[in-house]
């Protein structure tokens, strides 16, 4: 089980963020727990200026914008 | 479906051409419908049974011929930052700006504020960000101000519609708004004033590899930029026109020459005063303030309503109060609304 944590106070762009971390994942049928993370102080500790963010098991792989699809399938596989 | 390494496009060189291909094809039909606007709006007001001279007939005129030349530039411009933009990203400009000296760093804040991509929901993190891994408050202030502030959607508009004197002095001055208010609030040595979470977090800067991007990905980054902004500020552009068409067909000449002409000094007081608590896009401003100089109004009351109206707004101060407490913001708003103030006053006296 992979643990995906999607950094982001909840707009439009971390939603979808999540929905694809989630998508991509089923499609490659790789077990996740997906949360979001909300809070500004909990983001902030991360150490990433633009969300949203995703850490991958305690990593963080991206920061900022909307990630493309196949670049989400390549962190979860890897 | 296959899963390529981040780092390796195999396919990069063989998609770029197509792309650029398509990307000069696309240009040529821009410039053709751009140049048949004019004579196909002509045609348009004269088949209506209208006189071209009566308000309404004015106002219509403009308003079918701003509409599609003001999203034609828009589109132009924002496919054309989206490329630019994806040089810059928030991680890379905070890295470049991380443990700066005031006075240049707010220089190259300010500058870098102007490129860097990131949405408004994004505003806060990034705050958080710069400050806990040692980009000092004033440096960060002036990134904060300048984005904003100096709004690419405007600057290119302005360019197109007002001329490139108009452009020049509204990046010139917005870049010295934010380089100025951020070194006075660097100065003010008022960090004690933000919330008290935020001064007590350290972070080290998180390593996030940055993509390797190919001229295909600039290329889709500059699509990619037109559907999101155009798509997002179409309806705030129509809006805009329509304002402006109505002040075209239906606001006496004198009457804006009277009140926000060069004579009357209050006038830039109160245009600031008006503009920072309403909020627009830029792109829709920008066909307001072309309608209102065509009817006389100054030039340094315009842009200093247009820029209160743009980098000072109600929905981001209760974001940014997540993070600094109301005095900060108080100071904030205070600082660069007298920046705006002298902007006003000193255009007004240059071009007279």
């Amino acid at each position: 089980m992979k643990d995906v944590k999607v950094l982001g106070p909840g707009c439009k762009r971390c939603v979808a963020t999540a929905e694809m971390v989630q998508h991509e994942a089923d499609k490659l049928g790789i077990a996740v727990a997906v949360e979001k993370v909300t809070d500004y102080a909990a983001i902030a500790r991360y150490g990433i200026a633009a969300t949203p963010g995703i850490v991958i098991d305690g990593k963080v792989v991206h920061a900022g914008g909307l990630p493309k699809p196949e670049d989400v399938a390549a962190w979860l596989a890897a | 479906m296959s899963i390529a390494s981040p780092d390796q496009h195999p396919g990069a060189l063989r998609s770029a051409a197509p792309r650029i291909a398509a990307v000069a094809a696309a240009l040529v039909l821009w410039a053709a419908l751009y140049a048949s606007l004019q004579p196909a709006s002509e045609w348009i007001v004269a088949q209506l049974p209208l006189d071209p001279k009566s308000p309404l007939g004015q106002a219509i005129a403009f308003f079918l011929y701003d509409t599609p030349k003001v999203l034609m530039l828009l589109t132009l411009v924002v496919f054309a930052m989206g490329v630019v933009r994806s040089f810059f990203s928030p991680e890379r400009t905070r890295a470049l700006l991380a443990g700066r000296r005031e006075g240049l760093g707010n220089v190259a804040a300010a500058g870098l504020g102007v490129f860097t991509p990131f949405c408004s929901c994004s505003a806060v993190p990034l705050f958080v960000g710069f400050v806990s891994a040692g980009v000092p408050l004033g440096v960060t202030f002036s990134f904060l101000i300048a984005a904003p502030m100096v709004n690419e959607v405007a600057l290119g508009l302005l360019l197109a519609l007002l001329g490139w004197q108009v452009a020049l002095a509204y990046l010139g001055f917005g870049l010295l708004i934010a380089i100025v208010a951020g070194a006075v609030i660097g100065r003010l040595h008022l960090e004690g004033w933000l919330e008290p979470w935020v001064r007590e977090l350290r972070t080290a800067p998180a390593d996030v590899a940055a993509p390797d991007l190919t001229v295909a990905d600039r290329i889709d980054a500059g699509t990619e930029a037109v559907r999101d902004i155009v798509g997002r500020v179409w309806p705030w552009v129509i809006a805009g026109i329509a304002v402006g068409a109505g002040i075209h067909g239906w606001v006496p000449q004198d009457l804006l020459a009277s009140i926000m002409g060069r004579d009357a000094w209050w006038s830039v007081p109160a245009a600031v005063a008006i503009g920072i608590p309403m909020y627009s896009n830029a792109a829709g401003i920008v066909p307001v303030v072309e309608a209102l100089l065509g009817k006389g109004a100054a030039l340094g009351t315009t842009l200093a309503f247009m820029m209160s109206v743009i980098a000072l707004s109600a929905p981001e101060l209760v974001i940014l109060r997540k993070v600094l407490t109301v005095r900060l913001i108080a100071v904030f708003v205070g600082v660069v609304g007298l920046g705006i103030l002298a902007v006003g006053f000193l255009f007004n006296a240059m071009f007279g």
